[in-house]
């Protein structure tokens, strides 16, 4: 387990012994006018892993994923993703980064003007431009149907559901098969066996493509289910990391309260 | 000892005046505010402006985003601007008429109606009409893609919002006016030869032919083309209010205002200088 006092950063030894670090986050701070919302924060992420980060509203866990994603620029600190700094990245760069990057918004964020299929579709046009008609089809049907959507394929978004949202967004964060999959409230506003049910897909989806992912969650039975590891934050700084257990045995208060009220 | 009312008093006097100052400065604040948000605005202008215009020129091409905004801006504004050009060749063929026939000149009736439609009323009509119904709805569609967070799925998708959003919208927008320009030119001079012709017949080769008698391509390419620059204006005024949007449905209902309004605004002023510009130009 580690604290605030003692950092959390512990690198995993890969096969072969190469470093298996696909993420890291370094000393980040990042400030919206006066309020800042990270605090040098630090974490580190392997291949096949999954990081659930935890927090009160406002913590700045969605603005983490932001800055990881590259839709926020930190105010100092590095973020390297497979040992590219983002900060040193030209635009074309960072585009090449961001194909190895999955990303489930918190509303899933579908395009409303498209149908279900073509969502799922629109990653692989503009990036699989070699791809035929009939191959692409056949990959939106599959994400489809990974995710069990495959008879909404001609909806529009405006009629699915929320949870069915989140599933179409999921299929087309994995369009272009990431290698990070990075989940912003996958489970919030959903009912409990809808929420559920999106966290076995999840695990499903992990097992099954083996990508290094961060949840960020407020749902604590969520990140329990579908992650390896823990990070809860307060105030813009990791206070603990580690597995549920190792939570369970801290005792900072803070850590003590919140896993008392969630 | 100080004697505590004393102090009182005085204490409520400093407050008073500090009081007086701050409701003094107010106003030089909400000024020194307006002036600092003026820049910010032509700032972020600027930028915006640059990254549209990096993005224009570097591949891949949005070919089939554009062919769908050139229907959308174009052909679906047509009617519209049709309408407008007509009603305005009809008013103008009317006022004109009383006009002319008062200083005896009812013979340059149709270069009247012709000039006027061509040179400056189908132009400016177009410009308005378009910075209207297009700005407004570029503006609001934007607006409400940037605040559910689709303009950044775009950009986490690793597809340049700016190339696939914005350069195909100004783009059509630069196309496409000079274009309906011509629909509103081509419907103006048609409804005023109709109105004149209901209260006193004369055909539409005769009327033609006297309102172009003397005319050369300078007096009327260089108005249908400055609405090239219109377009500009509405494209990319209604992409920027569109993709700076912050808070919810009221975030988006201001864009598309401020689209319309601004764009419109700057359309006006645009043609003022174009216009000297042309006559300096093409004398």
């Amino acid at each position: 387990m580690a604290t605030t006092n003692d950092v959390m950063i512990r690198p995993i030894a890969g096969e072969n012994g190469a470093d298996p670090t696909v993420l890291s986050v370094e000393d980040v701070h990042k400030s919206f006018g006066m309020h800042k919302v990270l605090n040098g924060i630090s974490l580190r992420i392997c291949r096949a892993e999954t990081l659930a980060v935890l927090g009160r509203s406002g913590t700045g866990k969605s603005v983490l994923l932001r800055l990881i994603i590259g839709l926020e620029q930190p105010d100092s600190g590095s973020i390297c993703i497979q040992g590219k700094d983002l900060a040193t990245l030209s635009l074309d760069q960072m585009g090449e980064v961001r194909l190895k990057m999955g990303f489930l918004f918190q509303h899933a964020a579908l395009y409303d003007s498209l149908t279900v299929a073509q969502n799922v579709a629109f990653p692989l046009q503009h990036h699989r431009r070699d791809m035929s008609k009939s191959d692409r089809q056949d990959r939106v049907e599959q994400l489809l149907a990974e995710v069990g959507m495959e008879k909404a394929s001609q909806k529009m978004p405006s009629d699915i559901s929320g949870g069915m949202q989140k599933r179409v967004g999921l299929a087309r964060a994995l369009a272009l098969s990431p290698e990070i999959l990075l989940l912003d409230e996958p489970t919030a506003g959903l009912d409990p066996i809808s929420s559920g049910e999106i966290d076995e897909l999840v695990l499903k989806l992990q097992k099954e493509h083996q990508m290094a992912s961060i949840v960020v969650t407020h749902d604590l039975h969520s990140a329990k289910t579908i992650s390896n590891r823990l990070a809860l934050l307060d105030k813009g700084k990791v206070v603990i990391e580690g597995t549920f257990e190792e939570l369970k045995q801290s005792n900072i208060g803070f850590v003590k309260d919140f896993l008392k009220q969630t | 000892m100080s004697d505590p009312a004393i102090t009182a008093t005085n204490s409520n006097q400093s407050a008073s005046i500090n009081g007086d100052t701050q409701s003094m400065a107010r106003p030089f604040i909400a000024i020194g505010q307006t002036v600092t948000d003026f820049f910010a605005w032509f700032g972020e202008l600027g930028v915006f402006s640059w990254r549209v215009l990096r993005a224009t020129f570097t591949p891949p091409f949005e070919g089939r985003e554009f062919l769908r905004q050139l229907d959308e801006i174009g052909s679906k504004s047509f009617p519209l601007v049709a309408l407008a050009g007509a009603a305005v060749g009809a008013v103008l063929s009317m006022e004109a008429r009383s006009s002319l026939t008062r200083f005896g000149a009812k013979s340059l009736l149709p270069s009247a109606i012709v000039y006027s439609v061509i040179q400056e009323m189908g132009p400016i009509i177009t410009g308005l009409v378009v910075s209207g119904r297009v700005g407004a709805g570029i503006g609001a569609e934007l607006a409400s893609m940037k605040v559910t967070e689709q303009i950044d799925a775009i950009e986490a998708s690793a597809i340049n919002p700016y190339r696939l959003l914005a350069t195909t919208r100004i783009l059509a927008c630069i196309l496409m006016l000079p274009l309906l320009t011509l629909a509103a030119d081509g419907c103006g001079v048609l409804m005023g030869w109709l109105t004149q012709t209901v209260i006193e017949p004369v055909s539409l080769r005769q009327f033609i032919d006297r309102g172009f008698s003397g005319a050369t391509f300078n007096d009327f390419l260089p108005p249908t083309f400055k609405t090239a620059v219109f377009g500009l204006i509405v494209g990319l005024i209604a992409c920027f209010q569109g993709m700076r949007t912050r808070g919810g449905a009221e975030g988006v209902g201001r864009a598309a205002t401020n689209s319309v309004v601004l764009s419109s605004l700057f359309v006006i002023l645009a043609d003022v200088v174009l216009v000297k510009f042309i006559l300096v130009v093409f004398p």
